[in-house]
């Protein structure tokens, strides 16, 4: 078994096919892609295929230390980063193959006109711990 | 097996631990382990008297424990001191662990999590479950909060402002998993309630009652929020309102008004409503005033502009909303309401759009993105 990372984009993955913010579909549209979403997610659940999912807030602050007894430096967000990820879900598969079928099935979820948003999603193995067979 | 039954009985098993001398973490310990093993033994086996069947399950526990930790003459004090069993009075014991566990010394994770377990009578892997983190994280945060109230006396007496913030904080903030945290709740209120009379405490389970009878109806099937004003009141479990409307007018005449039994109150007013049109919203702006001056909240503040705009009028709602700061969690949402019923869509549909960015949860994100969706197919692009 293999982990995977299935990360989502606000900002910084290449621009889907069916481009249309979401604030533009019909509330129909709205549904039917929420529906699309959680299914895929219980489907995963009954395979033994889901370890986690979860959204982020658009908006965070970058943090730093800034040396002994002083309280933490913070700074942004900055609209100008080209990344901002927007969630994910971890997946534990048999295959890199069986992760990449998952990930086309989660970027097919429908969007506007009720066609396939074919959104890009970044698919990132999880290092793992090291094998107790060595040789 | 009834585990509401068995659940119900843990505060009064661990206080006549706690009075036959165990010291508060060790016994703790001993009646969840006593619970676990009922869970297992009583489906087949179940006992003539389930609180003695505990008590003497959870005090050998204890002795065991007490004994692995080769406190052998303490033990031996302790066997010698053992009282007989026999019916004890339990009502203060249960306040006292409420108290305990509402400790002001612990954070507010810290305090729910050791209420639900002490007084409770969940199990670590429920309470895990329920807030979505790892048991042994959540074992953890238990084992440090008894180690933080490891120097109160039990007798103490506590605060019941800090035990109904715990509750609310429970019955308001909790997840999903196994355990309906919602009604478990309701449950400790109840119990509570029944150890101490005081007004707000009735003015929480009222709350409490007035808001779980509309949960049916907050969703639709397909997990997506349904607002106030949409909800169908055919659905309402008018049994809890009842109930939650009665326990409200008896907390009221006591004529000692706090937070809960103003909140209950708006929140009655709402249940009475048969359609949303008939709502009173002239006197849950004043129920909305009183908890202004109570609290002082900007939350509260927010919602009264609602209240203010239903009763007023839009515009009358706009001006209360433009005292408040916009950085206000829900003011831009709240912003994008009153826009939409004075008649401005394309501002409220941007608006809607903005407080979806900013919304604190999916379920409300999708819902404002709807909002958003529905204005601006209405304006027909």
């Amino acid at each position: 078994m293999a982990k995977y990372l299935l990360l989502k984009h606000y900002r910084g993955a290449p621009a889907p096919v069916n481009d249309v913010p979401m604030d533009q579909w019909t509330p129909e549209e709205i549904s039917a892609h929420v529906q699309y979403m959680n299914d895929f997610a219980a489907r995963l659940e009954k395979t033994g295929e889901f370890v986690d999912g979860q959204a982020l807030a658009p908006e965070g602050t970058f943090v730093r230390y800034d040396g002994e007894g002083r309280p933490p430096v913070t700074d942004g967000p900055f609209a100008e980063t080209k990344d901002l990820i927007a969630g994910w879900m971890v997946i534990d598969v048999d295959s890199y193959e069986r992760a990449l079928e998952l990930a086309g099935e989660l970027s097919a979820a429908p969007g506007a006109g009720g066609k396939p948003i074919h959104e890009w999603l970044e698919l990132r193995p999880f290092l793992t711990e090291p094998p107790t067979i060595t040789e | 097996m009834d585990e509401a039954l068995l659940r119900s009985l843990t505060p009064s098993v661990l206080g006549i631990l706690v009075r036959r001398g165990a010291d508060f973490a060790a016994a703790e310990d001993a009646v969840q382990d006593a619970l676990i093993e009922a869970l297992r033994v009583w489906p087949a086996d179940p006992p003539r008297d389930p609180k003695s069947w505990l008590v003497t399950a959870a005090w050998r526990k204890f002795l065991d424990t007490t004994r692995a930790d080769a406190a052998r003459r303490r033990r031996e004090d302790l066997v010698d001191e053992e009282p007989a069993p026999g019916p004890a009075p339990t009502v203060d014991d249960t306040l006292q662990l409420y108290f305990l566990c509402a400790h002001p010394s612990l954070t507010p994770s810290s305090a729910v999590a050791l209420t639900l377990r002490a007084v409770g009578g969940l199990t670590t892997r429920q309470i895990a479950q329920a807030y979505l983190v790892p048991e042994a994280t959540m074992a953890q945060r238990i084992s440090r909060a008894k180690r933080t109230i490891s120097g109160v006396r039990f007798d103490q007496p506590g605060d019941v402002a800090t035990v109904l913030r715990v509750l609310y904080l429970v019955f308001n903030e909790g997840y999903s998993g196994d355990v309906d945290l919602a009604a478990e709740a309701i449950r400790l209120t109840r119990q509570l309630a029944a150890a101490i009379d005081h007004p707000e405490v009735a003015g929480l389970l009222a709350l409490m009652l007035l808001h779980h009878a509309r949960r049916a109806t907050r969703t639709a099937p397909d997990g997506s929020l349904v607002p106030l004003a949409e909800q169908d009141r055919g659905r309402w479990d008018t049994n809890s309102i009842a109930e939650g409307v009665e326990i409200l007018q008896a907390a009221l005449t006591r004529d000692r008004l706090g937070e809960f039994q103003a909140q209950a109150a708006i929140a009655a007013l709402h249940a009475d409503a048969p359609t949303v049109e008939e709502t009173d919203w002239v006197q849950i702006v004043e129920w909305y005033d009183e908890l202004a001056r109570l609290t002082d909240s900007p939350v509260v503040r927010l919602n009264r502009a609602v209240a203010v705009g239903e009763a007023d009028g839009p515009r009358a709602g706009l001006a209360a909303l433009a005292a408040l700061d916009d950085a206000l969690p829900r003011h831009t949402a709240v912003a994008a309401y009153l826009h939409e019923r004075d008649g401005d869509l394309a501002t409220a549909a941007r608006l809607y759009a903005e407080a979806a960015r900013r919304a604190p949860n999916l379920a409300e994100r999708d819902h404002l993105t709807r909002q958003a969706a529905r204005l601006n197919a209405r304006r027909g692009r």
